[in-house]
């Protein structure tokens, strides 16, 4: 008897072995340190930038590796970190506050092979450093929010109609309008009811009182506008900050994950991410001591703040222009050489802007800073959302003439702050206030370490089973052994392929993979020593080796894959990594330890009278 | 070629095997009850921060850095080398963990002539820490529950139960063996956990392959001699596996860093105890159920109408 593969399926082991060669080579090149240049949301890249960019360099000396321009995205590819740190600097100038500059580390990949969309594996923050961030937004202050929007539209609902009322207000998790007489609810109900299906209308417990909620429809459509909303904002401000390829994602229905690789300075990004800054212009009210209302009661119309020092101050309930107007930002030096930040307009906020600083030339207006925070903090043994709504007048200047959609604000405490501020002003809000509830953070040299470490692990442990295997299976063993590469290389080449992240423990599922791998091997070469002790002759027990390990085989890698998939499905972050190459290292090793050794050992023993196997 | 001894009484030893076995649990449950897991942040929530330094560092300078700076209760310790300092803070009221990072790296600056490099950070939210460890519970009752049901297909209920049997006796005695030792317990331990049961798993499904071909091919002998011959017979390939997958971890454990130096130490822990559950505990269980050659003979021709059981 012999045993012999057909051709083709000697041809197909050939070929996934040669496109798992192929597909893994992108990883041996290493990176160029190269400087990204991306569009914010005002602008626009085109070639007019690419030929600046092409004579900033030139200009200073600095000779780039290439120049690609492809995605919206202008890559610098550089000699070294040297270079990339000055071509940032060059770049960042000459472009201008339009466009972002960010250093990255670009793979070195030879065209030929981006050309086959061969890219090598894609690391996670535990490889490469850098900031994750889980992030939970406030759904309940989301909400709350709405009422509140709410509020001002029943009010105005109801004016318009002239239907008179007695007061309308935000009580509980409903608004409440109390109106004068039997018919004046019926109408008010009537025009809510048809103004507003979004709210669910009831009867108050007292009379004439109309109870308005919003439906339970309306309230999921304004968690997920909010989630939406800070998305959009977060990713803003992700740009703003410079930060190549980060990730933002959503994570469940209140959560968002962000992910920056190679950021460092964590303070300023986690400033810079949960910060809810704004603005209002309000008019100071000058009728009224200032002084007296912090101790009693305030005027009607009006609402007191506190400066910076901490004194009084009243300011009137109308607001000019809130944070939302804001087209543009930019921060600066004033004449005074203090920080400013420079504000631009947009044209409903240009034209009230306009409107009010004619009519009270000569009168004092004010510029109010808010900040709401939120932290989840443990009190006697209860988890208390803690929240904080930080609203100063960080400056009053008495109005000298007509401005509208261009100006500037002083009185902010530093330049940094003015930088911050003027960042989350062109950013956006968020629409609801969110809170990190997980950080990891990874510097450089620890991510190199786990690299280094990772890998060195591997090698040993895979250098190690290699003299084991050939030891205990002689020319059986070394066939594994090559099958062992292969496979090696193949999950290689599919973690490229899928540009699944790669992270530390992922790294340990590809050691324990190589322990596991030989399992199939060696239940296979346990099964022909068997069938050679029984008497069979080495082409029959080669044949009924592989045959009978195969269920085996089958059976009991099914069961891994089973928890493999258990895993990726709870797990997070990196147990998720281990799962994905667990796996990944059980399909392959099916495929390499069946047919990859079959073949081989075929070719060596298949077609001639063997007398013994080496075994 | 090395022989091994290849008709070991492994049945008759069971009664020796259980009463170790059961002394290992009860050493375990007595421990995890009495000295619970000495749980991460990962699921207690808190922050860690490992900071490098250029020279050796003192631990006292750092612990009292941090007492003037309000973290009187952070514990200091060195990881991995005297160069390397890990800080853990543990979730407190009245403290904004997000900043708490901020703060301990400024503390530790501020008080000392060497920068710390700071090489990681990690917090985690109450509200996070308490999901983690729900979801980690959760995965270890699904996956055994998807192998009972995996098992009872392929094989038959008695062989369902031997494995979650032994399964269970590998997870308790590596959960165990962390909390005699008071080793920290975080999610990529949690993860080799898992990963013990697909190996665990492994090792008894061969066995099981086994005897149920012996079961449907020998014509004689009993269930108890039957076992035995299987054992026997997937021993060597069992010792074979179990010492390159623990080769692998050694080589993890010795040179992988301290970040996944549990990780290596609890699979080590779990490879040992699986490889010897899959002999001692999973098949002597299908024995104790009293297992049969009927159980495992191929379907008759009714076998292969439609299954209307629900």
């Amino acid at each position: 008897m012999q045993n012999t593969f057909p051709l083709w399926k000697n041809l197909f082991v050939v070929m996934v072995l040669g496109l798992g060669l192929l597909y893994a080579l992108p990883n041996i090149y290493g990176d160029d340190p190269s400087v990204q240049i991306s569009s914010t949301r005002t602008t626009q890249l085109n070639d007019d930038q690419l030929n600046l960019i092409k004579e900033t360099l030139t200009a200073q000396g600095i000779v780039a590796k290439a120049i690609e321009f492809k995605d919206d995205q202008i890559l610098v590819r550089l000699e070294n970190l040297d270079d990339q740190m000055k071509a940032a600097d060059y770049l960042k100038s000459a472009l201008g506050r339009g466009f972002t500059t960010a250093l990255n580390l670009a793979p070195a990949t030879p065209a030929w092979l981006r050309a086959i969309a061969a890219e090598p594996m894609y690391l996670g923050l535990d490889l490469r450093g850098g900031v994750h961030f889980l992030l939970e937004v406030d759904m309940d202050a989301a909400v709350k929010q709405a009422e509140e929007r709410y509020v001002g539209d029943i009010r105005g609902a109801l004016r318009a109609e002239k239907i008179r009322y007695a007061s309308i207000a935000k009580v509980n998790d409903f608004v409440q309008v109390k109106l004068k007489s039997e018919a004046d609810a019926a109408n008010a109900k009537a025009v809510l009811g048809t103004e507003f299906r979004n709210l669910k209308l009831s009867d108050g417990k007292e009379l004439f009182v109309i109870e308005a909620r919003i439906s339970l429809d309306e309230q999921k459509q304004i968690k997920k506008f909010a989630l939406a909303q800070n998305m959009t904002t977060l990713r803003n401000r992700v740009n703003e900050l410079g930060v190549a390829e980060p990730i933002i994602q959503q994570q469940g229905d209140a959560r968002i994950v962000v992910q920056l690789p190679g950021v460092q300075d964590t303070t300023r990004a986690k400033e810079i991410l949960g910060a809810t800054a704004s603005l209002e212009f309000r008019m100071v009210d000058v009728k009224h001591d200032a002084q007296r209302a912090a101790k009693g009661k305030q005027p009607i119309g009006t609402r007191l703040y506190r400066e910076r020092n901490g004194k009084p101050i009243l300011l009137k309930r109308q607001i000019i222009v809130t944070g939302d107007q804001i087209v543009d930002a930019s921060s600066g030096l004033d004449q005074n050489n203090s920080a400013a930040v420079y504000i631009t307009l947009d044209g409903i906020g240009a034209k009230k802007m306009g409107r009010t600083t004619r009519d009270n030339i000569g009168k004092p207006m004010a510029v109010v800073f808010i900040e709401n925070k939120v932290e989840t903090r443990i009190s006697n043994g209860k988890k208390i959302r803690h929240k904080e709504k930080l609203e100063e007048v960080i400056n009053v200047a008495t109005i000298q003439g007509v401005f509208s959609k261009r100006f500037q604000i002083t009185g902010l405490d530093s330049t940094t702050e003015a930088r911050n501020l003027a960042l989350l002003l062109r950013a956006g809000a968020l629409a609801a206030p969110i809170e990190i509830v997980e950080e990891r953070t990874v510097g450089p040299s620890l991510g190199q370490d786990n690299i280094n470490q990772g890998t060195l692990s591997v090698f040993v442990g895979f250098v190690l089973v290699l003299v084991f295997m050939a030891a205990y299976y002689k020319v059986f063993g070394l066939v594994a052994n090559v099958a062992l590469a292969f496979n090696l290389v193949i999950i290689i080449a599919l973690l490229s392929m899928i540009q699944a992240t790669l992270t530390l423990p992922g790294i340990a599922g590809i050691v324990l993979t190589v322990g596991m791998a030989v399992d199939a091997n060696v239940l296979i070469f346990e099964r022909i020593r068997e069938e050679l002790r029984n008497g069979n002759s080495p082409q029959a027990s080669i044949y009924a080796g592989y045959e009978k390990a195969f269920g085996t085989i089958f059976d009991a890698n099914i069961t891994t894959l089973l928890v493999a998939l258990v895993l990726f499905g709870f797990g997070t972050g990196p147990i998720k990594g281990f799962a994905v190459t667990l796996s990944l290292g059980i399909m392959t090793s099916m495929f390499t330890a069946i047919m990859g050794t079959r073949m081989m050992i075929n070719l060596i023993y298949g077609k001639q009278r063997v007398k013994r196997l080496s075994l | 070629m090395v022989m091994l001894k290849q008709n070991f009484d492994f049945i008759s030893k069971r009664k020796i095997a259980l009463v170790g076995s059961g002394l290992l649990l009860l050493i375990s449950a007595a421990s995890l009850i009495i000295n619970g897991l000495k749980l991460g942040i990962d699921f207690t929530g808190g922050t860690l921060i490992e900071v490098g330094y250029s020279e050796i560092v003192e631990l006292e300078s750092i612990r009292s850095a941090l007492e003037t700076h309000e973290f009187g209760d952070a514990t200091v310790q060195h990881f991995g080398t005297a160069k390397d300092v890990l800080i853990r803070i543990k979730p407190r009221e009245g403290v904004n963990h997000s900043q708490a990072s901020v703060q301990v790296l400024s503390a530790i600056n501020s008080s000392s002539e060497q920068i710390a490099d700071l090489r990681r950070v990690e917090f985690v939210g109450p509200q996070v820490g308490d999901e983690l460890a729900e979801d980690g519970g959760l995965a270890l009752l699904y996956s055994m529950f998807g192998i009972l049901v995996y098992v009872a297909w392929r094989f038959e209920y008695k062989f369902a139960l031997g494995s979650v049997a032994a399964l269970i006796h590998d997870v308790v005695i590596t959960l165990g063996f962390f909390s005699v030792l008071g080793l920290e317990f975080d999610l990529t331990v949690l993860a080799a956990i898992l990963a013990v049961i697909g190996y665990s798993l492994n090792d008894t499904i061969v066995v099981y392959d086994r005897i149920r071909e012996n079961f449907r091919n020998l014509r004689k002998g009993t269930p108890s001699s039957i076992l035995n011959n299987s054992l026997n017979q997937t021993l060597s390939r069992t010792l074979m596996t179990s010492l390159t997958t623990i080769l692998v971890l050694i080589a993890l454990a010795l040179l992988g860093g301290e970040i996944i130096h549990n990780f290596a130490i609890a699979l080590l822990v779990g490879v040992l105890t699986g490889t010897y559950s899959s002999i001692f505990i999973a098949s002597p269980v299908v024995l104790a159920l009293g297992v049969r050659k009927e159980d495992l003979m191929l379907p008759e021709k009714e076998g292969l109408d439609i299954d209307t059981r629900p």
